[in-house]
């Protein structure tokens, strides 16, 4: 493995400037190696496809915003396959934790983040003493989630972004159409997800169940996951014309947003592979101040998310957009 | 309205009742009830510290049932009321309830006195070096008080408070303190079970503010002293009292309530082992403390600000016939030592306790009621955050009548911006910081 990983090495320091590790075969997985850190970030390669988004009437727990199921057309890309964790997160949030972590591994320019906007220091703690190191971070806004993909792509040099609602759904379904990634069968679900019954009340380490059939850890459980869309219920009901490509609802207001999977806060039906949840004001009930953080929820201590990258890299002009949503202040 | 009948008369009252504030009260108070006749049931608000929180102070004032209108607004810097005008005047339906027209806008170290005698209710929420000021002055103009913990930095400024708090009893002005655990449902009917000895007597725990810190502004060319430190508030003891005062207070004075009483003693360890550069004032970045009750029971505390390493906001009692492991915890319980359930409170529908605090004071205001008083605990509480700086500054055990009774004044002499602060940086531009063993802190 270890020479095969080498051989790629050198390949990509042929073909991609200096993004050791980094594959654009759209069949491979890679390593995201995190310059300036000794931290890396799986990512699996999702092959292109068709499927059917949606639960049908028949699914038990389906909700009338899973439907009608229809055709979506999804272009390849790669999926992390890990939620994003504290360790990572962390070296976004803390300027001065990642110049100390780049003076140690030398060879990454700290100019190159220096640019990105950062959270504003949490004045909670944000893991609600669940763990940090290995464990997903959590109580990011989404708007704080696309500016870590900001920073990760001033970090790497390779464009990271949000799933979309469309894409997560495909990953997570990985070729299947049952309730479940591992079939129907709820007696299953504590061999692939941490969720009510087997969290005690507090989130795992990511990775820590089965993975399903295209390797993806925590699809169902553990976190819930932002995605890039605005959670519109009826969206699918608009959409469903024949096959859609690539389907993105783009945000427009600060809530609600989709966000997908279930966490160890949820009951079974929440993890369903269909199963949407809508964000909520309230997840900042919490925060004191006016305006509200952009950055950090304060009570949503089920929500993290996972990064992707397209097979192809949009225009510098795109990727600023991804980068730059508006910000919807939030009084 | 009867409730607002009600309500001018406890206003009215509240003003005259000692005799001693009314020549003093007299004059603002007739502007203010005169205000009032003419516009039925507004409760007048003056924000006095236009920070982040101030301003989500404001917010939460306006979002109770009763009719508030934020008249006056105060703060050291132009461009922080500007900013916390602007968010105020943004959603459309607290818009309606702001009227702050530009002559009651009060800019400097002073502001605060203008914009007071124009309001029924204060909310006072500057950095807590100035509380003691400010809340003797509402106090004095005889003033209904929202203000944010903590309420002093040193203990003449804890003096200073409770004389205040006593004043404020004899008025009958309500006094909600931003504690907001004693607000927050879950700590409530928790608590509540611990004092009915759910779990036995308690007879130890730990309190936890882990955490990576907050916000830092760099020095800019040509800021004077004052002004520095004013921006940097978090790292000047003479404003914030070091993090175990600003933060942990909140977890301090959960123990105190459980123990229903305050520390006799402490003793404790700290440093600055992370955050040591001049950016960081002379704040410690972390401290430990044995809290010792009268009743032998010791709480242990511990507070810091490393970056990017396990973090804990949270309390713990151990009690003779159970525990709780964490009162945070969304879903927390008391149980017994083989952790079976005895009370478990899942927190899940609970409203903003920042907003329950905020009701609840503005519906006993409306309503005529004096029902708050939460200056003294809170001072007390205050006190026993610094008992423990005193403890970590100075590497000595520390009892609380010294401690309470110590005379070390932080405050400077003047305040103004060529003024300056008594504690200064060197030639390199760090500042003194406590040394165990040699700082003298009682």
């Amino acid at each position: 493995m270890r020479k095969f990983i080498n051989l790629l090495t050198l390949a990509c320091a042929i073909t991609v400037s200096s993004q050791a590790q980094v594959s654009n075969d759209r069949t491979k997985s890679y390593v995201q190696q995190i310059p300036g850190s000794a931290l890396t970030y799986d990512m699996v390669a999702i092959p292109g496809g068709t499927f059917q988004m949606g639960s049908p009437a028949s699914e038990k727990g389906r909700k009338p915003d899973e439907g009608p199921q229809h055709s979506v057309k999804i272009e390849p890309f790669w999926m992390g396959k890990l939620e994003v964790t504290w360790d990572l997160f962390d070296l976004f949030s803390f300027h001065n934790m990642e110049k100390e972590m780049a003076a140690k591994t030398p060879g990454f320019d700290l100019a190159k983040t220096d640019a990105v906007t950062r959270p504003s220091p949490p004045y909670v703690d944000m893991s609600f003493g669940m763990g940090r190191a290995g464990y997903p971070a959590i109580n990011m806004t989404q708007y704080s989630a696309i500016k870590f993909c900001a920073w990760l792509y001033a970090k790497t040099g390779e464009f990271y972004r949000l799933p979309t609602e469309a894409e997560w759904e495909y990953a997570c379904r990985a070729g299947t159409q049952t309730t479940y990634s591992f079939g129907n069968d709820m007696k299953l679900l504590g061999q692939y997800a941490v969720y009510k019954a087997n969290s005690g009340g507090a989130y795992k380490k990511v990775g820590t169940k089965k993975p399903n059939p295209w390797g993806l850890h925590d699809m169902h459980g553990n976190v819930m996951e932002w995605t890039l869309d605005q959670y519109i219920p009826d969206y699918y009901a608009k959409r469903a014309k024949g096959t859609v490509t690539e389907p993105y609802a783009k945000v427009t207001q600060l809530y609600p947003n989709s966000v997908r999977g279930g966490s160890w806060d949820d009951d079974p039906l929440v993890l369903r592979s269909a199963a949407r949840t809508p964000s909520d004001p309230s997840w900042k009930v919490l925060d004191p101040q006016s305006p509200k953080s952009e950055w950090w929820l304060t009570s949503a201590s089920f929500v993290g998310f996972r990064v992707v990258r397209p097979l192809k890299k949009p225009s510098d002009e795109e990727i600023k957009a991804y980068y730059n949503p508006p910000l919807i202040e939030d009084y | 309205m009867s409730n607002e009948s009600n309500r001018r008369e406890f206003l009215k009252q509240s003003g005259l009742l000692t005799g001693g504030a009314l020549l003093t009260s007299l004059p603002s108070f007739s502007a203010s009830y005169g205000y009032n006749q003419s516009v039925d049931d507004t409760i007048k608000v003056a924000l006095i510290g236009c920070g982040g929180r101030g301003t989500g102070a404001a917010m939460q004032a306006m979002n109770t049932k009763q009719n508030i209108k934020v008249v006056a607004m105060a703060d050291a810097f132009r461009d922080r009321l500007d900013e916390s005008y602007t968010s105020l005047t943004k959603h459309p339906q607290a818009a309606q309830k702001v009227d702050i027209p530009d002559d009651r806008k009060f800019v400097g170290f002073d502001a605060y006195k203008q914009a007071i005698p124009l309001a029924d209710v204060v909310i006072l929420a500057t950095p807590p070096g100035f509380r003691p000021s400010h809340f003797e002055e509402a106090v004095k103009q005889g003033k209904h008080i929202f203000m944010e913990k903590p309420v002093a930095t040193d203990a003449p400024g804890v003096r200073r408070v409770l004389a205040a708090a006593e004043e404020a009893k004899k008025k009958k002005l309500n006094v909600v303190v931003g504690l907001q655990r004693r607000y927050q449902p879950s700590y409530r009917e928790m608590i509540k079970r611990i004092h009915d000895g759910a779990i036995g007597d308690i007879v130890g725990g730990q309190v936890y503010w882990i955490s990576g810190g907050v916000w830092q502004k760099p020095r800019k060319p040509d800021q004077s002293e004052m002004d520095y430190q004013m921006r940097n508030w978090y790292y000047f003891n003479w404003l914030c009292g070091d993090h175990i005062n600003e933060q942990h207070v909140h977890n301090i004075d959960v123990a105190n309530w459980v123990k229903n009483s305050y520390p006799v003693s402490c003793q404790g360890t700290g440093g600055r082992q992370v955050r040591t550069g001049k950016d960081y004032g002379e704040i410690f970045d972390h401290h430990i403390v044995d809290f010792v009750y009268a009743d032998g029971t010791t709480i242990n505390s511990q507070c810091r600000h490393y970056e990017g390493t396990y973090s804990r906001v949270d309390e713990m009692f151990l009690g003779t016939k159970g525990k709780v492991e964490g009162m945070e915890k969304r879903n927390s319980a008391l149980m017994t030592y083989k952790g079976q359930p005895i009370y478990s409170y899942d927190a899940k529908a609970d409203a903003s306790p920042y907003q329950i605090e905020h009701n609840e004071l503005f519906a006993a205001i409306a309503k005529g009621d004096y029902k708050f008083a939460d200056a003294e605990r809170v001072a007390k509480s205050t006190m026993t955050a610094i008992m423990g700086r005193m403890a970590t500054y100075s590497g000595k055990m520390v009892k609380w009548e010294e401690a309470l009774n110590s005379q070390i004044d932080l405050f400077p002499d003047k305040l103004a911006w060529d003024a300056m602060p008594k504690v200064l940086p060197n030639a390199d531009g760090l500042y003194p910081v406590a040394v165990p063993g040699k700082t003298v802190t009682v």
